[in-house]
């Protein structure tokens, strides 16, 4: 570990704090419907966009309506992904040709992308044409995020309400989160990656001739060797700072090509590396501003904010400790491990030499805390105990700063239970932020935090029993479970990022996992929808010095306890099988 | 009753029957109601089964199945005992009050006028029945002729009769009860089976308890937790057949039992019907378990002035003469005028006069004194002595006397009026004939102690309402002096009643007492209204406790008990969950100690053999149940102070204790365990 690497890491947290409060004023405004500089450009397309929809844009939903409209905008959204993969050998834009998707991938695809996961069972380069990458795939990226914001926002709105069941409206807020949000800052930040040498372009593929030809040796399906002298590569090209920079900023993850951030045309240089870091938080911090701005305690939102950051911090210190020490097998071959001038030092094994190891550790905690899923290094490759601190982040609950909405409103639901839990040690039946929890909420709460494991566990049980199952491992032993268990685990958390080492493109993972993601999104947005509509309705208590506190570093410290504790506990007995012992026997010597 | 008097927890009569409750307690049927335990209690079905399975196929060295079998029905024992030792103070207390209810006859008044004899039993509501000197009182009642002294130990525990009578706030009659003087007439007002003592019988005994609202969040998250461990542990067996080591179903179950939270689920209606045996033992009644939670709730009090904030009564505190009088002189015509007044005010003024001029008390017989008494017209009292003519009353009034006899009233007079008026207190004019002598300072005195409970309350967040009939002059000096954070003078019932709806209206739970039927509706509009058992039938009616004692002060107490009870359930529960961490410590490595001996860097507690570590685990598990019977009956340490400071010391205590306590009771567990060779 270099003081270097310290640095990077604690100026990294410091700018998303500083980030966080201009982001969250600002979709404050847009979302209680005030006046932005933005409007006098946008205001005329929204209207315009109401008028040809029919949307009447003062109408106020309930829960159930919000929901249902939700749902159906996705659903619709969805078929039409899966068609157009299905179709785009017959669809423009496609200069190499790509034939149509296969039906079980096709429908992980549209699941994935609808679900705000990218999980990528496939290539990106050689599976979709360029409309699918632009009309499909990045329609999906603003759409999938834009509906994890309002999402959040209709949550925030719940508890702000006064004996009102009026969550808003979910057309507006999406068209506003859109036009007001998400595209502008795309637009900055993909001309910033451009600047860096991110690709934009629609050209076909280069073909460049090797300085340095290379021998391949493949085997075909009767099992004769055939060696062949590569002269040529092809180099992948499309329209892709546009794709990335909603990637990062929609926590959507999901790369154009399958190296995703480790890829020279998606994240060239420590700088872009920096921006895309920055980008996938930017977001889900600045919602913790907008939650303490709407319901008029800051102090909660700063909390709520310390919480996540905290959380943070611990896991980006266990796996920056544990690659930078490396594998201590390595060292007993010989291999120097230290830190030179010329040398990274610690597990460099399938990390990009110009990020080196502090940033793919900020990289892999970043994108596995918010449920992004945009790698920049191989998490297959960590260190056992690297590879788990990913893992744990995603099993957690997406919640630290988390996917844009997902991340607040999954958070939130544990600070229901916090509330619950620990609100009676102070003489008072549990009450958030002057609404009282009461049984109808916890029920709905503890839905949300059963679908998350239940989904998991069960899949990946299942999995793990029959040869379907185990016959995509690479890795055989604790490594392929946690391979398994990691697949899942990404799928129902909507993170997307893969630990490889599992072929999931095979019929059993395309349909489970796909499953997995409807499962992991929607079906625990209703309950916490439900909640929304159920606080809503509640009347305000005022606040008192007798009240549950939810604006101390104590209540933070507690929220921290309750996530890991609820975490823990569900997730435990399986990662003890799977990463906890394989560190232990790596220490003892053994590998997998 | 009970009463005042407590049981120790552990009085062996109680403990002999909870301990044969317990197991009448496993019927399924009965346990179906507590999710949690119904759990343990299939798990322990399953290892049974298991168990014959394995004696039955003649497997040798079972003695570690056997105790982990054994143990996990002690730890459903355990549990149905908690509960049962609840319940079984309460029957106890409900057996005492069953002894009082005799069966009585009645004289009933049929409407030709003559009287029948009939059964109490038979006394249908509406009938009218006299009762005269020792006789029971057959129904509850509202008196509609005569006065009577009334024992009412029965109910209340308190000696002493009590005056009723017909008309007016005291018109109540509870059956059970006995008239000891006169006879009254009475319209029963509760048919049989539904009479008061019927209703208090009930509550104690928990027969009627139903689940509070809380209660039943609580439980649905604790069998949410269930569900969740319940997954975590059957999804265990694929993922260790998987890496080669499956388990057997002993192993299986005790990990599940362990990690679900059958501490809290174990006493959690314990910790009920506890609150409500400790609202029984100060003599306080809750119709409902909502009611002490609602308690708990409270933001805002409101408060009686009299009898809770000040004593009952004004006092007199100075002697202020006019020029040319001596202080003696007045204080001698005050104690004077005041011989024969048997007022309060009256004796405070004797008593005061002793006290500050050694003046004693003489024998008005002696000197022909002829005592005026105080009338609604002139308001004024005095007497005429020796040719002396002394009055002391109201300013105006002694003004007009004065003026009557020739004199005239003085601007010093008027401006020590004032002051004393100003001050919070009630100016009493002393004159003698034609002069005013000058004037007695008469002050509500404040109760010994009440602003610093008022500054409790308001550390933890209750904010509390003084309401009073006096002037807003008068009670803005007693509010400021008594700590009371407001106050509602010239009250009427409407006032009143306004104020709550108005606080209401802002989402805040208020708390009051009343005792006539003109507060019958604010009791009734109160979150937590408690009526005092002296007042009429209507007010007990509309309140959802009724303080027998009818002391006024006893509202305080219902809060903290309220806030005891939440505190209690929130402790438990985190401690509950908080202690998972220890036994995941103690069973996750020897579970997997076979297939991969490196987990035992887990074993952080070294615990001697994996068969040691489960069991250790499950009996930890279950004896804390029995270990915090205590806790949960009396309830958790209570002490005033802001939510902050209480959450962190709770979260210290019941939290971080809950994660420490497990690691050093199953550590000590195992010691003992391998020290007597038991695995």
């Amino acid at each position: 570990m270099t003081s270097n690497g310290w640095l990077q890491i604690g100026l990294y947290l410091v700018l998303v704090a500083l980030i966080t409060p201009p982001i969250g004023r600002f979709m404050t405004r847009v979302f209680s419907r005030e006046r932005t500089w933005l409007d006098p450009a946008l205001r005329p397309i929204e209207r315009l966009i109401y008028r040809s929809t029919g949307v009447d844009e003062t109408h106020e939903m309930r829960w159930t309506e919000y929901a249902m409209a939700m749902l159906l905008f996705s659903l619709v959204s969805m078929l039409l992904l899966y068609a157009i993969e299905r179709l785009q050998f017959w669809l423009p834009w496609n200069p190499r040709h790509l034939p149509g998707v296969p039906p079980e991938l096709a429908f992980n695809t549209a699941a994935s992308f609808t679900t705000n996961t990218n999980w990528q069972a496939y290539s990106g380069e050689t599976t979709m044409s360029y409309l699918t990458q632009m009309a499909g795939l990045a329609y999906h990226n603003f759409t999938s995020a834009a509906t994890g914001i309002v999402l959040a926002i209709a949550f925030i709105r719940g508890i702000a309400q006064r004996e009102r069941d009026a969550l808003g409206n979910f057309w507006v807020d999406l068209v506003r989160c859109i036009l007001w949000v998400l595209l502008p800052a795309c637009l900055v930040l993909a001309v910033a990656l451009v600047s860096q040498g991110v690709i934009q372009n629609l050209r076909p593929y280069d073909t460049a001739a090797l300085v340095d030809p290379a021998t391949a040796t493949t085997t075909d399906g009767a099992g004769r060797t055939q060696t062949q002298v590569v002269r040529t590569q092809v180099i992948a090209q499309g329209p892709v700072a546009s794709q990335e920079a909603i990637k990062e900023l929609g926590t959507n993850g999901g790369g154009f090509f399958n190296a995703n951030s480790a890829d020279p045309f998606e994240n060239p240089t420590p700088l872009t590396n920096y921006l895309e870091m920055l980008a996938i938080f930017a977001l889900g911090s600045g919602l913790t501003w907008t939650l303490g701005d709407m319901t008029g305690s800051r102090a909660h939102g700063w909390a709520v904010w310390a919480a996540m950051a905290f959380l943070f911090l611990a896991g980006v210190t266990t796996v920056y400790w544990a690659e930078a020490h490396g594998n201590p097998l390595l060292t007993a071959a010989g291999a120097d491990q230290h830190v030179t001038a010329l040398c990274p030092g610690g597990n460099m094994e399938g990390k990009e030499v110009r990020f080196g190891i502090a940033d793919s550790a900020l990289f892999a905690t970043v994108t596995t805390d918010a449920s992004c899923g945009a790698v920049n290094s191989m998490h297959d490759s960590f260190t056992p105990i690297g590879g788990m601190v990913p893992l744990v982040n995603i099993m957690l609950g997406e919640v630290i700063f988390g996917g844009v909405g997902s991340g607040l409103y999954g958070m939130l639901i544990f600070v229901i239970l916090s509330v619950f839990i620990a609100g009676l040690m102070v003489g008072r039946t549990p009450e958030y932020l002057g609404k009282k929890i009461q049984a109808y909420d916890v029920k709905m709460a503890m839905l949300y935090v059963l679908i998350f494991p239940l989904v998991i566990l069960t899949l990946a049980a299942i999995s793990v029993l029959w040869p379907f199952g185990t016959s995509s491992l690479a890795n055989a032993g604790p490594h392929g479970l946690s391979e398994i268990l990691y697949a899942f685990t990404s799928t129902a958390g909507n993170n997307g990022s893969a630990f490889a080492g599992l072929n999931a493109n095979t019929p059993w993972y395309n349909l489970a996992l796909g499953m997995t993601m409807l499962i992991g999104r929607f079906l625990m947005i209703i309950p916490m929808l439900a909640i929304a509509g159920s606080l809503g309705r509640k009347k305000r208590v005022p606040p008192s010095p007798g009240t549950f506190p939810v604006t101390t570093p104590l209540f933070a410290a507690l929220l921290v306890s309750v996530v890991l504790i609820v975490g823990a506990l569900t997730f435990f007995p399986a990662l003890s099988l799977g990463p906890i012992v394989e560190h232990l026997l790596m220490l003892k010597g053994q590998v997998f | 009753m009970a009463h005042a008097q407590t049981r120790s927890i552990w009085d062996p009569q109680i403990v002999r029957t909870a301990v044969t409750d317990a197991l009448r307690k496993l019927h399924p049927r009965t346990m179906a109601h507590n999710p949690v335990m119904f759990v343990v209690e299939a798990g322990s079905v399953l290892t049974t089964l298991a168990l014959v399975r394995d004696a039955i196929a003649g497997r040798p060295g079972l003695g570690f199945e056997v105790q982990i079998t054994f143990w996990l029905w002690l730890t459903v024992l355990f549990a149905n005992f908690a509960e049962a030792m609840a319940e079984g103070r309460g029957k106890a207390q409900a057996d005492t009050l069953r002894k009082t209810r005799t069966e009585t006859v009645a004289s009933r008044l049929l409407p030709d006028g003559r009287t029948e004899t009939v059964p109490a039993a038979r006394l249908r509501k509406d009938d009218l029945v006299f009762v005269k000197a020792g006789e029971f009182i057959p129904a509850d009642g509202e008196i509609v002729e005569g006065v009577a002294s009334v024992d009412e130990s029965a109910i209340t525990g308190e000696s002493a009769p009590v005056i009723r009578e017909s008309g007016g706030d005291r018109s109540a009659v509870t059956g059970g009860t006995r008239v000891l003087s006169d006879w009254i007439k009475v319209r029963v007002t509760s048919d049989p089976g539904h009479t008061f003592l019927d209703r208090m019988i009930a509550l104690v005994e928990g027969a009627e308890r139903q689940k509070t609202p809380n209660e039943i969040a609580l439980n649905i998250l604790l069998a949410g937790l269930t569900i969740v461990f319940l997954l975590a542990v059957v999804t265990l067996q694929p993922f260790a057949i998987y890496s080669g080591a499956p388990q057997s179903v002993f192993v299986l179950v005790s990990l599940l039992v362990c990690l679900i939270p059958t501490t809290i689920g174990g006493l959690l209606s314990a910790i009920g019907i506890a609150g409500m045996d400790r609202l029984v033992q100060r003599n306080v009644l809750a119709m409902s378990g909502r009611a002490v939670e609602a308690a708990g709730d409270v933001h805002t009090l409101l408060l009686d002035k009299t009898g809770t904030i000040t004593l009952g009564n004004r006092q007199a505190s100075e002697f202020v003469p006019l020029p040319g009088v001596t202080e003696r002189d007045l204080a001698d015509a005050a104690q004077l005028s005041s011989l024969a007044d048997e007022t309060p005010e009256g004796r405070s003024i004797v008593v005061l006069a002793k006290e500050r001029y050694g003046i004693r008390g003489r024998d008005l017989a002696d000197q022909h004194a002829v005592f005026v008494p105080f009338t609604a017209q002139t308001r004024m009292s005095g007497v005429d002595i020796g040719g002396r003519e002394i009055r002391k009353g109201a300013p105006d009034a002694i003004r007009r006397y004065v003026e009557t006899g020739g004199g005239a009233t003085t601007p010093e007079l008027q401006a020590i009026i004032e002051r004393i008026a100003r001050s919070g207190g009630t100016p009493l004019l002393v004159a003698e004939r034609g002069r005013a002598l000058g004037v007695v300072h008469l002050k509500d005195i404040v109760k010994g102690g009440i602003r610093e409970r008022f500054a409790q309350l308001r550390a933890m967040g209750i904010r509390t309402v003084m309401i009073t009939g006096d002037n807003p002059l008068t009670a803005a000096s007693i509010a400021k002096e008594a700590g009371v954070d407001d106050f509602l003078a010239e009250a009427t019932p409407e006032h009143k009643m306004a104020l709550i709806r108005h606080e209401q209206g802002d989402g805040k739970l208020v708390a009051m007492t009343g005792d006539g039927t003109n507060d019958a509706p604010a009791l009734a509009q109160a979150d937590v209204g408690v009526a005092m058992n002296s007042g009429t039938q209507a007010a007990k009616e509309a309140g959802n406790m009724v303080d027998l004692d009818s002391t006024p002060t006893k509202l305080i107490d219902i809060v903290e008990i309220g806030k005891q009870l939440l505190m209690t359930r929130g402790a438990l529960t985190t401690f509950s969950i908080a202690n998972d961490v220890a036994k995941y410590f103690a069973i996750i490595p020897a579970m997997f100690a076979g297939a991969f001996p490196v987990l035992m860097a887990l074993n952080i507690m070294h615990l001697q053999t994996p068969e040691s570590a489960i069991l250790s685990a499950v009996i930890f598990n279950a004896v804390i149940i029995v270990a915090l019977v205590p806790l949960a009956l009396r309830g958790v340490a209570y002490r005033a102070m802001s939510a902050e400071a209480l959450l962190r010391r709770n979260l210290l205590i019941y939290g971080a204790g809950g994660i420490v306590l497990p690691f050093i009771g199953i550590k000590l567990i195992d010691m003992v365990i391998t020290t007597l060779h038991l695995a």
